[in-house]
């Protein structure tokens, strides 16, 4: 404690100036990450919060739209990412271990499993597009491809307007109108998560040319958990998503 | 004048490294702390600027100064410049950087390049906003409110809103340093209840910092984006709801005004024993009601929507929990006082600045429970009332606490002592000129002139009150340019200052002055309660004024 800076840190290159020990640095970094993510929680919150508001506001579109979604592309795409974050984990371990081999080889996994979660999202947005589904970008849910509104008559209740041109035209205008807004936090929310995932695999192929250079041993492996943690926040915000965007009430519409 | 014979130099941070280099790549927290003392400084002085040419148009009724829609430039800009580019890292990234590392015994901050980082993104932020002006401007008023910012205003909304999203980030970045450092670098010894009450009340204004700011940064990205791609989640032609914009903004921008007065609390909860030479009164109470503000602040941000068309049952709460957050800072406001009882005062610079805050804060606090009752809301709502009082919060409590913290750690910053006499001379017109200023906008307000008005013309019976205060205003940016001239003259001229000239508590004055560029030679130990003034000998000057 009373030996002067330079003695002190002496042979211990990953210790930066500042730090006590080691165990300083590691704690430190590991609680900023924590905050960080608590960060994240309130971005994301934002959004959430609006999402619950509208739903509760435009519940018949809100559930329209959402049946919209694949179910089969969003199940196999939750299916990569928590793939993703386990093989984050087993390379923590491996690192732990000091196999650097299965280090990198669990790494290289990962940026494989992000960059496929990121492809199968961008075909399921190309959909989208040729869906006419795409706030502003030649928007329509009533007739055509992407047609919402006569496929479900019967469950956003157009049927009893039947004998009321006007009040139906109307209301087909407010669905058109609703289901937007579903989609405008749609691309909001799952852009906002894909963005977040490729900052991540970018992180991610820093840390695996880091780990390729052995720059991780047992002792000192903190960049790889830091960067772990918030690839796993990444992961979790999806397991909030998918139920919300494409799950809940889901039942088969008669 | 003849420089002063200075002893041969000693190394401090300062001198450590010389050239443009050795600061722009600098990791050392009190580097980085001049940084932007400089930028925000700069900021203070465009915002400025605004403020005005904004009394100046009012001071006739007629509006025969700037056109309407400069106007409204005006006031949004110098609201927006004001409040996030000048108050928001204010006190927080300059003497909370420089301090807080040496306040709790370590180093530097936790992530020292994390540091510099977030003066970089403060700095894109600046010159993004500084651009939107240029080209511009933007006269949406500082608050963003939809459907006028996303769907009508012609003006750079935009750029303001991402000068604004990406200056977000850096307090974000401050605020992770700041709980980070109070959390893990702490020295052996200096346990929570033996921090200064400074790092409490910044580690409590972290942590809004680190919930509150996210969440208007993915508002103001929801309105670019309303705005770029015709998105309708504020637009209500669209179905979507503008009051859901309104219940964003202000779950960032309410607390953000504890971000602007706590750090301002935690300066005055440091000059006040010192200048009293007594133990704070309640330390612990202190402390916990900086946490407690941080906490209950979260909780009251409707009660600028009482209007807006929420329901009466929320706005009832909402009032009840606006009621509540005065609790704790009444707290501190009596702790200070009973702090000074039975205390040898002596009216130093630092200390005209704290009593000034107390007082005018108690005032900006009073009037914001006045304004959290229903009934008188509506009748003062975007009244001038509304702008006194947060004028008597914002500058009569949080930049009168940054110029008194500026004065109390300059000689610690710079090494050299500011003349005192200008500074007491400085600190009473910055008083006088402010009272003159917002004061008759209480008055005027209650009188119904709403805010945001470029011509009054209907109500010529209003310029006797305008012209105190434009007057006022004026006083104001003398006392304001005062501290600018002599700080930079003591910089070469001022007394050489010794390494606690006050004879104050805590470990930033046991360092050299100016600190070396790691703060401590050894890490200290701490055995000792904060502010034990009984312990502490006498400042020379005050032994000389008996």
């Amino acid at each position: 404690m009373e030996t002067p800076l330079a003695v002190e840190h002496e042979g211990r290159p990953e210790l930066r100036h500042h730090f006590a020990d080691e165990q300083q640095q590691r704690n430190a970094a590991s609680l900023g990450m924590w905050w960080f993510l608590g960060t994240e929680i309130m971005f994301f919150g934002g959004m959430f919060c609006a999402y619950l508001v509208y739903r509760h506001w435009y519940f018949p579109e809100f559930a329209v739209a959402s049946r919209s979604l694949s179910l089969p592309i969003g199940t196999f795409n939750t299916t990569v990412l928590i793939c993703s974050s386990l093989t984050v984990a087993m390379s923590v371990r491996a690192a732990q271990l000091g196999n650097r081999k299965l280090q990198v080889r669990m790494l290289l996994l990962t940026l494989v499993f992000g960059l496929a979660f990121i492809g199968i999202k961008g075909i399921e947005w190309r959909e989208k597009y040729e869906e006419h589904h795409i706030p502003t970008f030649h928007y329509n849910v009533v007739g055509g491809k992407g047609d919402l509104v006569e496929k479900n008559a019967k469950f956003l209740g157009l049927e009893k307007l039947k004998n009321d041109p006007a009040k139906l035209e109307q209301r087909k205008a407010e669905i058109q109108r609703n289901t937007q807004i579903f989609y405008s936090l749609y691309f909001a929310l799952t852009g906002m998560h894909a963005i977040h995932m490729i900052i991540g695999v970018g992180i991610f192929i820093v840390i695996t040319w880091m780990a390729h250079k052995g720059r991780f041993t047992p002792e000192y492996h903190t960049p790889l958990e830091i960067a772990g943690l918030y690839w796993h926040f990444v992961d979790i915000v999806w397991i909030y998503l998918f139920p919300l965007l494409y799950l809940i009430d889901r039942k088969p519409i008669s | 004048m003849a420089t002063q014979e200075i002893p041969p130099e000693r190394k401090n941070y300062l001198n450590a490294e010389y050239g443009i280099r050795s600061w722009l790549f600098t990791t050392d927290h009190k580097r980085i702390a001049m940084l932007y003392l400089v930028s925000i400084t700069a900021m203070f002085f465009v915002g400025g600027f605004f403020a005005l040419l904004i009394r100046l148009e009012l001071l006739t009724p007629a509006g025969d100064l700037l056109l309407a829609d400069t106007y409204n430039k005006m006031f949004s800009m110098h609201g927006q410049v004001m409040v996030f580019f000048f108050l928001i890292p204010s006190i927080p990234a300059v003497l909370g950087n420089f301090l807080i590392p040496m306040m709790v015994g370590a180093k530097d901050l936790a992530f020292p390049r994390i540091n510099l980082l977030s003066w970089y993104i403060y700095i894109v932020g600046a010159g993004l906003y500084l651009w939107c002006i240029a080209t511009g401007g933007v006269d949406t008023g500082w608050t963003f409110y939809t459907p006028y910012s996303s769907l009508f205003s012609n003006s750079h909304v935009i750029e303001a809103g991402l000068a604004i999203f990406i200056a977000g980030f850096s307090s974000i970045l401050t605020g992770l340093n700041f709980v980070v450092t109070v959390h893990r670098m702490r020295a052996p010894g200096m346990t929570w209840s033996r921090l200064p009450l400074f790092v409490w009340s910044h580690y409590a204004t972290s942590i809004i910092m680190l919930l509150g700011t996210p969440v208007i940064a993915i508002t103001l990205v929801l309105v670019v984006l309303e705005r770029t791609l015709n998105l309708g989640i504020f637009d209500p032609t669209r179905g979507g709801d503008p009051v859901l914009f309104q219940h964003l903004f202000w779950f960032y921008s309410h607390p953000a005004v504890y971000i602007m007065i706590l750090p301002s609390m935690a300066v005055v909860s440091e000059i006040i024993p010192c200048f009293s030479r007594k133990r704070v009164f309640g330390y612990n109470f202190v402390a916990m009601s900086s946490i407690a503000i941080a906490v209950i602040g979260f909780l009251v941000w409707a009660h600028h929507m009482f209007v807006a068309g929420i329901s009466l049952y929320s706005a009832l709460v909402f009032s009840f929990l606006t009621f509540l957050v005065a609790v704790p800072s009444a707290i501190k406001v009596f702790n200070w006082t009973a702090t000074m009882y039975k205390g040898s005062i002596s009216f130093s610079t630092p200390m005209l600045y704290a009593l000034g805050f107390i007082g005018l804060f108690t005032i900006g606090g009073l009037t914001g429970v006045f304004l959290a009752t229903l009934g008188l809301d509506v009748h003062v709502h975007d009244t001038y009332f509304v702008i006194a009082h947060f004028h008597y919060v914002m500058v009569g409590g949080a930049v009168l606490g940054f110029l008194g913290g500026m004065h109390f750690w300059w000689p610690k910053i710079t090494g050299r002592m500011y003349p005192e006499a200008w500074g007491r001379v400085a600190a009473i017109i910055v008083f006088i000129g402010f009272n003159l200023t917002f004061f008759p906008q209480f008055v005027l307000g209650y009188l119904g002139m709403p805010r945001r008005y470029w011509d009054y013309s209907h109500m010529p019976e209003w310029q006797g009150l305008n012209v105190l205060s434009t007057a006022g205003a004026t006083i104001l940016a003398v006392g304001y340019l005062l501290p600018m001239v002599y700080m930079l003259w003591s910089l070469r001229y001022g007394k050489v200052a010794d390494d606690n000239p006050w004879q104050a508590t805590g470990l930033e004055w046991t360092t050299q002055s100016p600190p070396t560029t790691f703060n401590f030679d050894e890490t200290p130990i701490v055995t000792w309660e904060a502010y034990e003034y009984e312990k502490m000998p006498l400042p020379q000057e005050v032994t000389l004024e008996r």
